[in-house]
Formats: C-alpha cells, structure tokens, sequence
C-alpha cells in the first residue's frame, strides 16, 4: 500500500555529501575502501536479514506455541489411525495406549519436535538463511509436492503475470503521465488527477469489489473471480484470451487504487526537480523543451526513478494477499494466506526471506547502480554513519 | 501556535478540504453520540444476539430506501402484537375453567410483491394444560382460509412457510400445484399469474385456555423483503446497528493509530538524532529490520494464533509502524535542525536534553507532521477493514469491515444483496475520501514549496 516515492530524497542528498568527502582521498585507497565497503555492506544486510526473518519465525511459531497444536494434531491422527484399524481393537487397551504412545514420540522425533523450540527456532533460522526451504506441513502444490520451493515456484507464475502487468502498467503509466503534467501543471487534467488523488487511500481490494459488482454481478460481462475459465481451455490461444479476460479486472483495481496518486507524486517530484536553477539556466540558453526534459530533468532523477522501479519489480515478489483473495487468484499472495491459517510455518519463513534477501540485494545493487547512471556518486562513500 | 491556526484557517481556500472537514465532522459527531444511543455492550450483545433478539427481523431483507428507487413497492415488515396493544383481543368464559381468547389481527398489505415468510409467535403462562390456538385467514376479497392449529407451550412459533397441511390446503383451494404458502395466501385468484391481492388482510385466532389462571399473548410477523433504514443480513440481524457503532471504531482505530505512529516515530526520531551515538545506531538498524518484517503477515499470525481483538490489532499496528521509514525522512531533517544556531543558543543557556528535544527539535517538523497525521488516517481505516475481510475482524465487535466480510461469504454480490456490501464500502469510502481531502490540502498549506507548483 505504501508508495516508494517518499524516501529517496535523502538517499540522494546523502549521497551529494559523501562525493566530496570521498574526492579528496587518494585513488589508490579506493579500491580498498570500495572492498571494505561491499564487505560491510554485505555483513550488515545479512544481519538485518537474520534478525527479520528470526523474528518472523518466532511470531510464526507463536513462541513455540504452535508446536502444541501440532504435538495434538500428531496424537489425535495416531489415535485416529490406532482406533480405525481392526488388529489394534483387539489388543489390550494398556498394550494399545502404549503403541499410541510410542508412536506419537517417533512422529514427534520426525517433526523434531522433541527438542526444545529455542534451539530449533535457531535451526530454521540457518535452514531458511541457506534458502534450504525444506518441506511444508500441511500444504501441498497442486502435483502434490509437499516441497515449500515446488509449492511456490507452482504460484510464482500466476502472481507474476497479473501483477507484472498491473505494477508495469502502473509505474510506466504514472511515470509518463506525471512528466507530461509537469509538463502542463495548472492544466484542467493536472486539476483533475489532483482532486481525484485522494481516491488512492483505498486500497485494491475496496475497488476490486465495486469492480466485480458492477461489472460481474450486474452487466454478467467478466468473471467473478479466478484465473481462466473452468474447464481451463486446451488451445493456448483460448488459454491465453481466458487469462485476458480474468485478468482485467484485478489489473484495473490494481491500477485504479494507485494510478491517481502515484501520478500525482511523479509530477510534483518532477516540478521539483524543474524549478532547480540550472534548469533555468538551460531555458535562458534557449534549448528545445526535448532535451531539457532529457539532460536536465530525467537524468538527475534517474537514480529516484530506478529505486522506485526495483522497489516496484521485488513487491511483485509478494503478490497481494487480500486482492488474490478477493479475485480468487491462485498466486502467492493466496498462498501466504492459506499458510498462515493452516500454520504452516515452512512456507510464511521461505515467502518472508526470500523476500528479505531480494530486498536486501536491491539496495545492495541500488548503491552501484548509482554510481553507474550519475557520476556525481562513488561507492563506499559512506553514508552518515557508516 | 499562532502561525498555526493561521494555516487552518488557510484551508478555506480550498474547497476539497472544506468538504472533507465536513465529513471529518459528521463522523466524530456521529462517533460521539453512538455510544449514548448504544452502549458499547448493547452493540456486542445485539450483534451477538440470535433468534431471541432478531427474530422477528426479516433475513437478507435490502434497506427501506430502495422502494424510492423502484417502481415496485417492495412488501415491508408488519408487526403485529397483542402485548403492545395491536389487534383485537376479547376474552370471553365458555365453562368454569376454559376461556376462549380471541385475536383479530387486522392489518393493511399495499405492497406489490409477496412477503418472504408469514410466523405467529405464541407465549403462554400455564400450569399444566397447554392453551390451544386456531387461526384463520380472511383475504380483502372475503375468503375465509383455515391456517392451522397449535398447541402453545411457553414460546411457541407457528411458521406458516413449514405447515405441510396449510400448503395442501392452498393447493386445494387455489388450484395450483406447489403453490407456496404466502403466494397461496396473498394471491389475487380474479388474476393471471401470482398477482399480490392489496388490501386488508385479517388474521383471526381463537385461543383456548384451559385453566383460570392461563395467559396467552400471540404475536404475527409478516416479514418484508425490505427493512429499516439499512436492511439486515443473513442471521435477521439489522445492519444499522453495524453501520453505526462502524463508525467510532474506525475512526477511533485511525486516528489512535494514525497520531500514535506519527508522533512516537518523531521523538524516536529526534532522541536518536540529539543524543546520537549507538543510540541512533541502534534506531536505524531497527528500522531497517523492520523493512523487511511484512506488517500484513504478522497481523494476520496473530490475528489467527494468538488474539483477534481490535485492541490488540491496534497496538500491534502502532508497534510495528513507529520504526517506520518515515523514520529516516524525519532524521535528516532533524540533523539539518540540530547543526542551528538557536539550539546552540539554547544549549548555552541550560536547556536540558529533553528541553530541546521536546521544545527545540520537534516543533521544527509539525508542518511536515500534521500534513502526515491525517493523511495516514485513511490507510489505518482501510487496514482495519482489510483484516476484517480476511476473517480476522474483531470476534465480538460490529464493524464496517465485519460487515464486508459476512457478506462475502455469504455471497452477498452472487446472489443480488448489493445494499450488503454498498453501505459498508460506501461509509468507508466517504471516510477515507473526507481525511485524504484535508489531508492533500493540509500538505500544500504546510509546505509552500508544494503550493507553488
């Protein structure tokens, strides 16, 4: 729901600072610093990493609270199991409570539950670090794996394909339409996405709802909800013009909750960035309207606008749990949901640290990145108080 | 202070913000008075409450409103009881023990369409012989229907739509096979087609009391396809109870979360920046741990292992909002502030720390804060509802978001019940629109450079 426009000011500001510190010092240390700054870099994010994803874990496991409902879960199944088969009714009642007993301890061994959940909580932790996403509890991918990667390397597509498009869209559309409104700001449409932005504090799902009411209950001309029609169509063409239609309503909720404001942020960030004294300069100069907006307002924000598209590119990573929901798409975002109602804790860890670590690599890559498209920054400059 | 109710009053010129103060207005008004209309417990208990309570509320009936926009008058509800005075009663002696009651309950039916479902409800005060009560049904047109007979223990319910005998009897009478029991009872026999007969219905019962000191008191119920002003949902509840105890939840649930986040993210912000050193290391790096925790995920964890109580949402929201990335704008504004001379100043006379902190430091970004408060208002609102859409609203509470949620299980847009999930949505719209309308025009107030382009 948040927008990523807000924060990258300072990056830059930060930045712009570091450079002239940086400038002074021999050229040959460079390369030593640049080295010792990746390295640090590295180490902190991985920390920051761990640390999240333990703490996801904990509250996962509840504390190790969960381990009791699957300890019962494990006793009520053997139970079950003892009870229904005909050659334990006939054994001793003492005999078979002892066989359930039994029986409930190797389970527990197998889940490695009979171990404390502290040093296990540890044990997750390394196995979810080292991207060994293990094995899920209760879920199954619909080939009936229960391996958490086929679980969600199954979903990965589904989310991909809607939320690409509808973040795509989102970002190229309202980065654009923002430009071309700086552009023409005091416009009749610069007035309009003005007063139509604050329709963006709802959220998808809100106008995923009004969408399907109309569109789905009353006109009858798109579908409730799902990925393609059932039976899904055998022809890819079909397959394909299925999807199309099931995906233009969730992509215009998507659109719809955020294309106003997002619009709105991109040209006030613009007419910023146009109000700078040597964009006025290249006015006075008299250089066509095209090549200001090229050389004198897209290139410096083109460190903002690349932060804004990967934060755009890795929450795709996490689809949209309420929005899936709403739409019945079978993505990750449906997945998250069901995993946490079914305790599945497998499977919340891997969505969390893979989410983790492509957030972390983005703001990794994001520093050289930098450097490489303005040649005002130099890696390892070091931020305030690195 | 001055400076800023100047730039409240600044506001007027802008008629968007007007209009969302408006709205801001009527929802805490509407915030305040609720609780005096109904208690919170009230609200719990009726919102809890089952056939006891709603039983003579329609199921899945739309709003009364809607009759204004359709051609068709929808049949509403009619009530009809004898312990608060409606109809006819004598009582008259026929032996030494037995007495006969009886009930004329005389009622208007202008509506064109069919009433879902007809009940008399029966209580009685005996000893040991149960009072008995016959009724029959005499349409405008002067037909005289026998509707059944029942013996009436202390709450007895007599539902017309499941008397197997009454709906053979109208097959009869009527001549239509499978004709159900209020098609065969307010059909018009002289019309094509099931056509509503209008005019006064009159439903007579005659009770029999067997002992002396016997009571009887019936009550009839022809139920509507449209009640009250917001309609009622699938367990006869009346949705306006929801509707309006919606409203101080969230606004109580926005605003707390809203100023709480908002404030607390800035002395965290300025502390960390005053006193510097590992403490303001420690704040970035919790901050930047809190990047990657996902905020929906851990409510939803919660909301399903441990609590589901709104309370608990909201703190929860608050403690993992406050290390914000907001966190980080304010810092770099906060470390411009500190490098000013008047804080040099003020040090020099003996400020203490938190002197500055407090008086020096955060009074320096209110105008960046205010703006940010009540834009932020709209997002916990929504937040609230998105929960509760998930199945994890509060387990006792009515709230706007519940509302969304029973109707999507329900299959409220499936099956036509629209008025289900439009009022709910359209309350949070209007809230959501009214605290961002301020909000926007609040920004470019507070930060001129906004207002220039």
């Amino acid at each position: 729901m948040a927008t990523v426009t807000g924060d990258f000011n300072i990056n830059a500001e930060v930045d712009v600072e570091s450079i002239e510190a940086t400038a002074r010092k021999a050229r040959t240390q460079s390369l030593v610093r640049l080295l010792r700054y990746t390295l640090l870099k590295l180490v902190a994010l991985v920390v920051t990493v761990a640390i999240g994803v333990y703490i996801t874990i904990f509250v996962a496991n509840m504390g190790g609270e969960v381990d009791n409902i699957r300890m019962a879960t494990i006793r009520e199944n053997v139970a079950l199991t003892a009870t229904a088969d005909p050659v334990f009714r006939a054994m001793a009642t003492e005999e078979r409570i002892a066989y359930i007993n039994d029986r409930v301890e190797l389970e527990a061994k197998r889940y490695g539950l009979d171990r404390p959940f502290i040093l296990r909580s540890f044990e997750y932790l390394r196995d979810a670090m080292t991207l060994n996403l293990g094995y899920a509890q209760q879920l199954t991918s619909d080939s009936g794996s229960r391996m958490v990667r086929n679980i969600i390397l199954e979903r990965l597509p589904s989310t991909l394909v809607l939320f690409g498009t509808a973040n795509l869209l989102l970002f190229f559309i309202a980065l654009f339409a923002g430009l071309s409104l700086s552009r023409r700001y005091g416009s009749f449409a610069d007035k309009a996405v003005l007063a139509m932005a604050p329709t963006s504090s709802a959220p998808p799902w809100f106008y995923g709802i009004f969408l399907i009411l109309i569109f789905a209950a009353l006109l009858g001309v798109l579908p409730f909800g799902g990925m393609v029609g059932a039976p899904p169509p055998d022809n890819p063409l079909d397959y394909a013009l299925s999807l199309l239609q099931h995906m233009i309503l969730p992509v215009s909720a998507w659109l719809l909750s955020a294309i106003f404001l997002t619009t709105y942020n991109w040209r006030t960030f613009f007419l910023i960035y146009a109000s700078e004294d040597y964009v006025e300069m290249a006015k006075a100069k008299g250089l066509p309207d095209g090549m200001i907006e090229r050389r004198y307002i897209l290139r410096p924000t083109l460190p903002n606008i690349i932060t804004s598209f990967a934060l755009t590119l890795i929450t795709l990573w996490t689809g949209a749990i309420i929005t899936e929901t709403v739409f019945n798409w079978p993505g990750i975002g449906q997945l998250y949901a069901r995993a946490i109602g079914a305790f599945d804790t497998p499977v919340i860890v891997a969505n969390v640290v893979i989410y983790a670590y492509l957030l972390a690599l983005t703001v990794f890559l994001l520093d050289f990145i930098y450097a490489l498209v303005d040649p005002r920054v130099r890696v390892g400059g070091g931020g305030p108080k690195q | 202070m001055k400076t800023l109710l100047e730039r409240f009053r600044q506001l007027r010129s802008y008629p968007t913000a007007v209009i969302g103060l408006i709205i801001i207005a009527l929802l805490v008004i509407v915030s305040v008075v609720t609780p005096f209309i109904m208690p919170y417990n009230e609200a719990i208990r009726l919102w809890r409450g089952g056939e006891d309570i709603w039983g003579r509320y329609p199921r899945n009936a739309a709003p009364a409103w809607q009759n204004w926009f359709t051609s068709t008058d929808v049949s509403n509800t009619i009530i009809l009881d004898s312990v608060e005075g409606d109809g006819n009663v004598t009582i008259s002696d026929l032996s030494a023990d037995t007495r006969e009651a009886r009930f004329s309950f005389e009622f208007d039916f202008p509506y064109d369409t069919f009433p879902p479902e007809l009940t008399v409800f029966a209580n009685a005060r005996y000893d040991s012989k149960e009072p008995f009560v016959e009724m029959i049904w005499i349409t405008p047109d002067g037909r005289e229907i026998r509707v059944g007979e029942f013996a009436v223990s202390s709450n007895t319910s007599f539902r017309f739509n499941q008397d197997d005998r009454l709906q053979r009897r109208l097959e009869r009478e009527t001549g239509i096979d499978g004709v159900s029991v209020v098609h065969g009872l307010f059909d018009d026999p002289a019309q094509e087609g099931l056509q509503v007969l209008p005019g006064t219905y009159r439903l007579d019962s005659i009770g029999l009391l067997f002992e002396p000191e016997s009571e009887l008191d019936l009550a009839f119920v022809s139920y509507g396809e449209v009640h009250g002003v917001a309609g009622t949902d699938h367990q006869r509840r009346d949705l306006s109870v929801a509707l309006l105890w919606g409203t101080p939840i969230a606004m109580a649930f926005g605003l707390l979360a809203a100023l709480a986040t908002t404030v607390i993210t800035m002395v965290i912000a300025a502390v960390g920046v005053w006193y510097g050193g590992w403490l303001d290391a420690a704040i970035q790096r919790i901050t930047e741990v809190n990047s990657i925790i996902p905020l929906l995920p851990i409510l939803i964890m919660v909301g399903t292992l441990y609590s589901r109580s709104i309370w608990i949402m909201l703190g929860l929201v608050i403690l993992l909002s406050i290390f914000g990335i907001q966190i980080k704008q304010y810092r770099a504004i906060f470390l411009q502030v500190k490098e000013s001379p008047y804080i040099d100043a003020a040090r020099a006379y003996g400020a203490g720390n938190m002197r500055i902190v407090f008086r020096y430091l955060v009074p320096r970004i209110l105008p960046l804060v205010i703006p940010a408060i009540v834009t932020l208002v709209p997002g916990f609102v929504f937040l609230e509802a998105s929960l509760a859409v998930l199945g994890l609203g509060d387990p006792v509470l009515p709230t706007w978001g519940k509302l969304i949620n029973d109707a999507a299980t329900q299959g409220a847009l499936f099956n036509g019940y629209y008025y289900w999930i439009l009022q709910p949505s359209v309350l949070l719209m209007i809230a959501g629109l009214g605290f961002a309308m301020v909000g926007f025009a609040l920004d470019r107030v507070f930060n001129p450079r906004l207002r220039e382009v």
